[in-house]
């Protein structure tokens, strides 16, 4: 609460300058504690990330060194354990995904906006699927991919198969709704023109419409991808273990996850392990944030104004 | 190409369609395509009907077994309440946390800021949806509960509780209930603004008293599919919630939730197919439900609120 009050009282001070220039209605004290607690609003979560991310930093410090990332999990030796097998596992999961995810979630998002009549009643029944797949909790995925494994005839668990198809049935919503919005952005003049010059429909959708498309769904996708790299509930169903000591190999063998494997430290007591797990995050962070960081990237650069 | 042209002539009437008669001629391959897409759409209906399916047989083997007395009752090995006391412990303390929070920066970035702020200030606070669940409930573990709660605050709660579970929750959630309910008070109309203001009341008056209740559904939208990430959150609640089946009104104990149960018995030793492991499917079947159910009121509002100008 002090803290609010401090915050009003700064803008209490910027205000005050601002009410000099005639530009702001806001006299009343009232007035200004409202502002106050909106501008505490806004900045709280802020607060909140700084310190989360300051703290793992520190807690985490100790053990940023080439091993981090080179070496196997060891139990036995806590202070020198890495994460090589959880991250390149990240990374195959993730690729995986997006090979299932982009392709199905682009064709969907193409037939919703270019093809489909949206009074149709399946084409409505689509439509709300789609929002409240979205909002499905992910650990049910999980579940879904456990049934999809064992109808293929899939015995074995914790497989880059099965996580993969999880993952990819959790952001296909987030892929098709992005897309759609890209999609939408496209100005009609263009799909006119090229059927005004004899294009199909097909045609027009897919030598105009998804080039234009290109960079929003670039971001779209990758933001999607980013937030199934750090998701572990549907991978625990799955059944991906957290002591693999070996690197990926095929669709079919076993794997482990970064998120996997920062679960399962954090629920050991010891000291060490919990720096481990601080360093893990850190990695983990960076990915995502790398990741952040393109699809902010690509928007900038490619983004057209028309 | 030519017939097209010639055989449509001047459109009669119809306007501006964006297809002008091109159903009209048959093209095969455009259909095949046409029904590739529809198919990659339809897998969105056929996810959710794969979940149900999924969920069903072990679910129907695991009443055939457990009495459903045994599963809704607050006491014995299979009892579902009090995973369910412990969802709504966590949720109402992250909604407690969320909703002020979101609607104060819904409200920031919508009547305050300007256009160049909110291009900025959005996706900070989007941030906060990025960072993976499992680092949220490292956090709680490791700073929230000891340093915040017992040091700071000096509350007697233990290593794990539904206090700190919740508040972190309530953090994670800020964006999904700032960015929807911005959306709606964004949406209403700008002539109600000017109304307000030109008969003297100032931007906080016109904010909570016409901006607000105009968007109110879209806002109770927002607060609802947050909700609905609350009660479906796995990571947060498995690691600083605890894994013991509490049915406690106080928020300082630990308490299993659903989704921590979830996780708890997916990853611990039970044999596929037995008892204890269907249980997994009835707790998720009845996660599905809840939330499916969240949702649905979640959209239906957001229909209206659409619908009102």
């Amino acid at each position: 609460m002090s803290a609010a009050v401090t915050t009003a009282r700064e803008v209490t001070e910027a205000v005050n300058a601002s009410v000099a220039t005639g530009r702001s209605r806001d006299r009343g004290l009232a007035s200004l504690v409202f502002l106050g607690a909106l501008w505490f609003s806004l900045f709280f979560g802020v607060m909140v990330l700084v310190v989360l991310i300051l703290d793992t930093v520190i807690t985490g410090a100790p053990r940023f060194d080439g091993a981090l990332i080179t070496d196997y999990s060891s139990r036995v030796h806590p202070e020198s354990t890495g994460f090589r097998a959880g991250i390149l596992g990240s990374l195959w999961l993730m690729l995986f995904t997006a090979l299932f995810a982009v392709p199905l979630g682009i064709a969907a998002a193409l037939y919703l906006e270019e093809f489909s009549d949206s009074n149709r009643w399946w084409n409505r029944l689509i439509e709300l699927n789609l929002q409240n797949l979205a909002a499905v909790p992910a650990i049910v995925y999980g579940l879904l991919a456990v049934a999809v494994m064992a109808a293929m005839g899939f015995q074995r668990t914790g497989i880059v198969l099965g996580g993969a198809i999880a993952l990819a049935l959790l952001i296909l919503p987030v892929i098709i709704i992005t897309t759609r919005e890209a999609v939408r952005a496209v100005p009609q003049e263009i799909r006119q023109g090229s059927l005004a010059l004899g294009a199909t429909v097909w045609q027009t959708t897919w030598r105009q419409t998804l080039p234009s498309a290109v960079p929003g769904i670039a971001t779209g996708t990758i933001l999607g991808l980013s937030r199934a790299i750090g998701e572990a509930a549907p991978l625990i169903i799955v059944g991906l273990a957290t002591g693999v000591r070996f690197d990926p190999e095929g669709l079919l063998s076993e794997i482990t996850a970064l998120p996997m494997q920062i679960f399962s430290l954090t629920s050991q007591s010891k000291e060490e392990f919990q720096v481990a797990a601080s360093a893990a995050i850190v990695v983990l962070l960076v990915m995502i944030l790398g990741l952040n960081a393109l699809a902010i990237f690509i928007r900038n650069k490619f983004q057209r104004s028309w | 190409m030519s017939t097209i042209s010639t055989g449509a002539g001047p459109s009669s009437g119809t306007g501006l369609p964006g297809v002008p008669n091109l159903g009209r001629r048959r093209r095969p391959v455009e259909s095949v395509i046409k029904a590739v897409l529809f198919c990659a759409a339809l897998l969105s209906v056929l996810v959710t009907v794969g979940i149900i399916a999924a969920l069903i047989k072990p679910v129907i083997d695991f009443f055939r077994e457990v009495p459903f007395g045994d599963f809704f009752t607050t006491e014995g090995p299979y009892a579902v309440l009090p995973l369910v006391a412990g969802t709504a412990m966590t949720t109402v303390i992250a909604l407690v946390v969320a909703v002020p929070l979101g609607l104060g920066a819904a409200m920031y970035l919508s009547e305050y800021a300007s256009r160049r702020a909110r291009k900025v200030l959005k996706p900070t606070v989007e941030l906060l949806a990025g960072v993976p669940s499992v680092v949220y409930g490292f956090f709680a573990l490791t700073f929230v509960t000891p340093t915040l709660l017992q040091d700071l605050l000096n509350l007697d709660v233990g290593f794990t509780n539904a206090l700190a579970a919740g508040l972190v929750l309530g953090v994670m959630i800020v964006p999904t209930v700032a960015s929807l309910s911005e959306d709606a008070l964004s949406a209403v109309p700008q002539s109600l603004r000017q109304g307000s203001l030109a008969m003297g009341a100032n931007r906080m008056q016109t904010t909570l008293r016409v901006v607000l209740p105009a968007a109110l559904s879209g806002v109770a939208a927002a607060v609802v599919l947050g909700m609905s990430r609350a009660v479906g959150e796995t990571m947060i609640v498995a690691l600083a919630a605890g894994a013991q089946r509490n049915l406690s009104w106080d928020p300082r104990d630990g308490m299993q939730t659903m989704t921590g149960f979830m996780a708890t018995t997916a990853g611990g030793e039970n044999p596929v197919g037995s008892t204890s492991y269907n249980t997994l499917f009835a707790v998720g079947m009845l996660l599905f439900v809840i939330t499916f159910v969240i949702n649905m009121i979640s959209i239906a509002l957001v229909r209206r609120f659409r619908q009102v100008y």
